[in-house]
């Protein structure tokens, strides 16, 4: 034994250690990869030796490997071995290893379960310590579960060293075991008045790391916060606290009144700029939540605004960046404050850095009107132009888009201007934005009636000349803007001035080569110029031009026929034989453009995004059940998810700019005296103004320049759009004049001429109006739509699924009274939980008030009552297929006496929460209305939970006989919120609850296979999952049965639950 | 949060990384270089936060970083973090390492990456801020190496 110890000690001066490892490296520069795979061999031999000090530095040397890039997950094992050393140089290159390479599907990591238990209580305060950080990395599921416990513990730990890294690990604890959360807390909050800075510090780190993603859990802390806030010196504390004030706000406007004098001393007595601008911050955030109804208010916005632009103003970059980002903040509720800083925020936009240039571009959104929005896009277009990196010039090219079109094109006078600048930005190479381009210009071009002649000029030219926008270089986004410019030619083929050129430009060989979708449309579209061509040229007597066009057709679809894309080829080939019938009848002298165009009439309207989801669903359609049994998991299973629609790779096209000769430009002319005379404004205009209009030298000057451009210009700095700037800044002059002339003669019809002029958008108080009316077609809406509110709630918002966490764990769990089945934080199949003291019991218990408080705020009190009306009206819908269903399942369920049992049940709850709430609601409303910062907040909480206990235990009794197992019904916003009507409607009570049995059928149905079993048993009664959950939750347990429930549990549609029994 | 924790020097070679958000080896690489390129194209004399990084974070997440001579310190945090809170974290890192390793320079981490990430370790921990003050860090650091040292000795 000795002499292996010798040995290896022998061995171990031979070995590498990561020092030579580096200086090797280093030395085999040209070879790196070839002398990095000896040295790995090297590891592997020394960790097959038994000496631990050889394996240690191993594992060292590969932690050093992996930073490189190197897998090193192979040693996994190993890792686990050097952490499990009694030494702490080794066991320290164990964890950090570990923390550096594990992960949650890490398999050896169930492994160290015991051993980590095993530093966390071992007596040198620096292996708990080393233990916490790894843990801290890699922490899972598991090993929250497991480990619980054993952290809560060293949360009250005497050095304060692993004191405040216990609470710390505590969030990560609670994020992969969330059920931690609720025994935790009181301990966690005790945390806050630690003496020790460090401890305290981390406690508030936490909860505001849990506040940040569901704050209104946390609105009964306030108090306590405020205290901390104004004794606190630690400036990261501060500025955490009051981050935290700056999300609890908008849930209290009465907290945002309290907070507002102490945030102002502090901006006027802090030195440190961090914490300034977090004041600021908050501030705004207060103010952004009273919005109105102070009286000092604008006081406070002047100070903020002022502030900032000192920032702004500042030479060094970084306060620059931040004054601007905090400015956009203000500009969404007091978009005035901001304007009058335009000068500022447009001199940031020349800034040399782009992160500032970016943020002065959110600004932007803010500051246009109708009377710059010309010049800030001309701005923005000269910078387009210079701009290298592509991210920064899409995000110029999106911001140029968002500031058009923003409040539908409310800012927009001139649609002529904005369809030439959508044109020019085509000339864009390489960005990712075609079809943001593409989308506007269909959406103008379909809701803008005037404008559809100029669009479709400008699309047809722009077809024209696609086979210098389809350049040679691949992936570029920019030829999504043909498939924009087909369909407007196609649909709006009436308007076109040359439709046999135009269909020509369609069926050109080179548009094979553009994606396949974009070919689809070129395909219908070219169809629909048929139809068109044919009714123009059938009045003719020669008959030959018809038929000429029908044997282009003919020509050239083959060439999409041969595609390969399924959706050209279909329409391809119906289309071709549809022509090909055609021309047969053409030469019988058949007329056939009426119907032909019948194919293609009707008008299409826009419809409004959420229309789809409007539709009502038909009675009798259950649209989650299967259509065809599943397919057999292994198939699935390597089949990706891919949607047969997507778009493909758009390729390269280059932009170039468009030709307009002198008829496009007659017609033009003709079509905007056209607009302006059907202008309900410009009815009251004299002819002879309009006159002058046509005789204005500019006018005619500029289109000459125009015409002259015989090769289409490829060159950056010629832009039309200029064209149209100054056409427009014509018009307005005209129409000043025209209005001081009126203004004297005819106010009152001038008056009724705006009423008429609906959707211009608001008048401001600068006199320009638009040269269209823009008729911006209002979207169309399905009938019957169901009218709802919450249509601006996304279920499938990544923030609501990291809010569902801490939501569920708490408003399952703090709001309801305990149940037998939750005693145990721990939802431990090992006897070797360490179990939990009466003590922790009491603390658990104690949590329940914390919730109750937050409903102190009436608005969130009536916000409930409306999520139960409309939760209500989906019952009432669904009550028919459940009413069928419940029949079925209650054999099943055996009978109605556990029924009669929940119902019970719920109401004792109901009953018993009143008492605990109210006293809650009190507490804060107090503390909220007066001045001084009451100390006693936590006794008034003990109280209110002394009241409350009793709640738990009457109705546990009762299930406690008849069955056990039974878990609480997760008792629910829904009946906390109706238990005022509830109390004086016994009656409409009773029928809610009958409702609420309904839906447990309704989720039984959906469980069927392995929660068939259970409910056979009639043992398990599911619970109500109101709140939304994202991960596995605990229903109802027993030492031979539990009960997990997952899925997308939408509150409102009670759909997809997943039961599992294991 | 603190999303990740990157040094590198002006080459983008990668001197100390620590991601507190799991990702594989390549995943990681990729980040590395993207972060470099994207911090390195970037003047002296301009703002130390940006946006725009895409393998890591999304619109939430920022890259804060700082330019010490031939290093890069590279904070990647969410919006919960206050951007000169960080700022300053990171410069209280940079002189704890300086006072660990008397008068630091890109060798000392080079050859000692190891004893960075145990000095980061009583800075951040599980991506939350442990510890801003420098002379409790340098404390316990030194407690830790005296423990080593008494075990080599043994």
């Amino acid at each position: 034994m000795a002499l292996k110890i010798v040995k290896g000690s022998i061995d171990r001066m031979f070995d590498k250690n990561l020092q030579d490892l580096v200086r090797g490296i280093r030395n085999h520069k040209e070879d790196e990869a070839k002398y990095i795979s000896t040295c790995i061999d090297e590891i592997k031999q020394e960790l097959k030796q038994d000496n631990i000090a050889v394996k240690a530095n191993a594992v060292c040397k590969l932690t050093y490997l992996q930073m490189l890039g190197y897998d090193v997950s192979w040693a996994a094992f190993n890792i686990v071995e050097v952490m499990s050393s009694s030494k702490f140089t080794y066991k320290r290159i164990g964890y950090l290893a570990a923390s550096q390479c594990f992960h949650e599907n890490t398999d050896v990591i169930m492994l160290t379960t015991n051993q980590i238990r095993k530093d966390l209580s071992s007596p040198n305060q620096y292996d708990t310590g080393v233990a916490l950080t790894g843990l801290s990395c890699f922490v899972t599921p598991d090993l929250a579960r497991d480990l619980a416990n054993d952290i809560m513990t060293l949360m009250s730990h005497t050095k304060p060293y692993i004191r405040k890294k216990a609470v710390l690990i505590m969030y990560k604890v609670f994020l992969k075991y969330p059920e931690s959360l609720r025994p935790a807390f009181p301990r966690l909050k005790e945390k806050l008045e630690d003496p020790d800075p460090g401890v305290q510090s981390a406690a508030v780190n936490v909860i505001c790391e849990l506040a940040r993603r569901n704050p209104k859990n946390y609105l009964s802390l306030a108090p306590l916060f405020f205290k901390l806030m104004t004794s606190s010196t630690n400036n990261w504390v501060l500025i955490k606290i009051i981050k935290l004030f700056g999300a609890l706000t908008p849930l209290e406007p009465r907290l945002g009144k309290k907070l507002i004098e102490p945030l102002t001393n502090l901006i006027h007595s802090t030195s440190a700029m961090s914490l300034l601008y977090e004041c600021v911050n908050t501030v705004i955030a207060v103010l952004i939540s009273l919005s109105s109804g102070m009286p000092n208010h604008s006081a406070s916005i002047q100070l903020c605004v002022q502030k900032l632009r000192i920032l702004i103003e500042d030479s060094d970059q970084n306060l620059k960046y931040l004054g601007l980002l905090a400015m956009s903040k203000i500009l969404k509720t007091h978009p005035k404050s901001v304007q009058s800083h335009k000068d500022l925020i447009l001199q940031c936009l020349d800034d040399k850095d782009e992160s500032i240039r970016l943020r002065a571009l959110d600004l932007l959104y803010g500051m246009v009107s109708k009377k710059n929005l010309m010049e800030i896009v001309k701005k923005l277009m000269i910078h387009v132009d210079k701009a290298e990196g592509t991210t920064y010039r899409d995000e110029l090219l999106t911001k140029i888009i968002d500031i058009c079109s923003q409040s539908n094109y409310q800012y927009i006078t001139n649609f002529e201007w904005y369809i030439s600048i959508l044109v020019e930005l085509t000339r864009l190479e390489g960005t990712r934005h075609g079809h943001l381009i593409a989308s506007q210009m269909l959406d103008v071009a379909i809701r803008v009636k005037a404008i559809r002649v100029f669009a479709v000029a400008q699309m047809a030219t722009l077809l024209d000349n696609a086979h210098l926008l389809t350049g040679n270089m691949q992936r570029n986004g920019i030829c999504e803007v043909l498939y924009a410019a087909a369909w407007i030619c196609g649909e709006f083929s009436e308007h076109l001035e040359n439709p046999v050129q135009t269909l020509e430009a369609m069926l050109r060989p080179k548009v094979a080569t553009l994606p396949g979708h974009i070919q689809a449309v070129y395909v219908q579209n070219a169809a629909k110029l048929f139809a068109t061509i044919l009714k123009n040229q059938e009045g003719n007597t020669d008959s030959t031009a018809a038929q000429e066009t029908s044997q282009m057709m003919i020509d050239r679809l083959p060439l999409f026929v041969q595609s390969a894309n399924l959706e050209v080829q279909e329409r391809a080939s119906c289309i071709l034989q549809l022509v090909k019938y055609i021309q047969k009848l053409q030469q019988k002298d058949v007329e056939v453009a009426e119907e032909v165009s019948a194919l293609f009439a009707g008008e299409l309207n826009p419809v409004a995004p959420k229309a789809q989801k409007k539709v009502p669903v038909p009675e009798g359609l259950d649209l989650d059940a299967w259509i065809n049994e599943p397919p057999s998991e292994s198939e699935s299973e390597d089949e990706q998810p891919k949607a047969i629609f997507t778009k493909e790779e758009p390729k390269h096209s280059r932009p170039r700019h468009t030709e307009v000769d002198e008829k496009e430009l007659a017609r033009r002319r003709e079509a905007r005296k056209q607009e302006q005379a059907n202008n309900p404004f410009y009815i009251k205009a004299s002819p002879s103004s309009q006159k002058v209009y046509q005789e204005a030298p500019g006018v005619e000057h500029i289109p000459v320049v125009q015409i002259d451009l015989s090769v289409p210009l490829k060159v950056p700095g010629l832009p039309m759009s200029d064209q149209y700037v100054k056409l427009e800044e014509e018009r307005r002059q005209k129409e000043r004049a025209e209005k001081k002339k009126k203004e004297k003669k005819k106010r009152k019809e001038k008056r009724s001429g705006r009423g008429k002029k609906h959707d211009s958008g608001p008048e401001s108080e600068e006199d320009i109006t638009p040269a269209h009316v823009v008729d911006i077609v209002t979207e169309e809406m399905p009938e019957n739509a169901l009218p709802s509110d919450d249509d601006d709630k996304d279920p499938n918002d990544p923030h609501k699924a990291l809010d569902i966490d801490l939501d569920n764990l708490l408003e399952t769990t703090a709001r309801r009274p305990l149940a037998d089945s939750e005693k145990l934080p721990v939802r431990s199949h090992r006897a070797a939980g360490a179990p939990k003291s009466p003590a922790e019991d009491g603390e658990a218990e104690n949590a329940t008030p914390q919730e109750p408080k937050k409903k102190s705020s009436k608005e969130k009190r009536d916000k409930k009552k409306d999520k139960e009306r409309d939760r209500k009206r989906s019952k009432e819908e669904k009550k028919k297929k459940k009413h069928k269903r419940e029949e079925k399942e209650e054999d099943l369920l055996g009978g109605q006496a556990e029924e009669a049992a929940v119902q019970s049940e719920e109401t004792k709850e109901v009953e018993a929460q009143p008492s605990s709430t109210s006293a809650e609601v009190s507490d804060l409303d107090f503390w909220l209305s007066n001045a001084p910062v009451p100390s006693n907040t936590q006794e008034a909480a003990t109280v209110a939970a002394a009241e409350a206990d009793p709640a738990p235990e009457a109705p546990a009794g009762t299930a406690a006989d008849s069955e056990p197992e039974e878990p609480k019904d997760t008792e629910t916003e829904e009946s906390k919120s109706s238990k005022h009507k509830k109390k004086k409607q016994k009656k409409e009570k009773e029928e809610k609850e009958k409702k609420k049995k309904k839906k447990h059928h309704h989720h039984h149905h959906h469980s069927d296979g392995g929660g068939e079993e259970s409910v056979q048993n009639g043992t398990v009664e599911e619970e109500e999952p109101l709140p939304p959950m994202s991960n596995y939750c605990l229903l109802a347990e027993n030492s031979y049965i539990k009960m997990v429930s997952d899925g997308d549990c939408d509150a409102r549609l009670w759909k997809f639950v997943l039961l599992s029994i294991c | 949060m603190i999303k990740a924790i990157l040094i590198f020097n002006n080459h983008g070679k990668p001197r100390l990384s620590k991601f507190y958000e799991h990702y594989n080896e390549d995943t990681e690489q990729q980040i590395i270089r993207e972060t470099f390129h994207l911090v390195s194209k970037r003047d002296e004399n301009v703002c130390n936060f940006l946006e725009g990084g895409m393998l890591i974070g999304g619109s939430d997440y920022k890259l804060i970083y700082r330019h010490y001579a031939t290093l890069y310190f590279v904070f990647c945090v969410d919006s919960s973090e206050s951007e000169l809170g960080i700022l300053d974290l990171i410069q209280v890192f940079v002189e704890t390492l300086d006072k660990c390793f008397e008068n630091v320079c890109e060798l000392d981490l080079i050859f000692h990456v190891d004893k960075v990430h145990n000095i980061l370790a009583e800075m951040v921990m599980g991506g939350m801020v442990l510890e801003t003050n420098m002379n409790e860090i340098i404390t316990q650091v030194d407690a830790q190496n005296k423990m080593e040292k008494s075990e080599v000795i043994l």
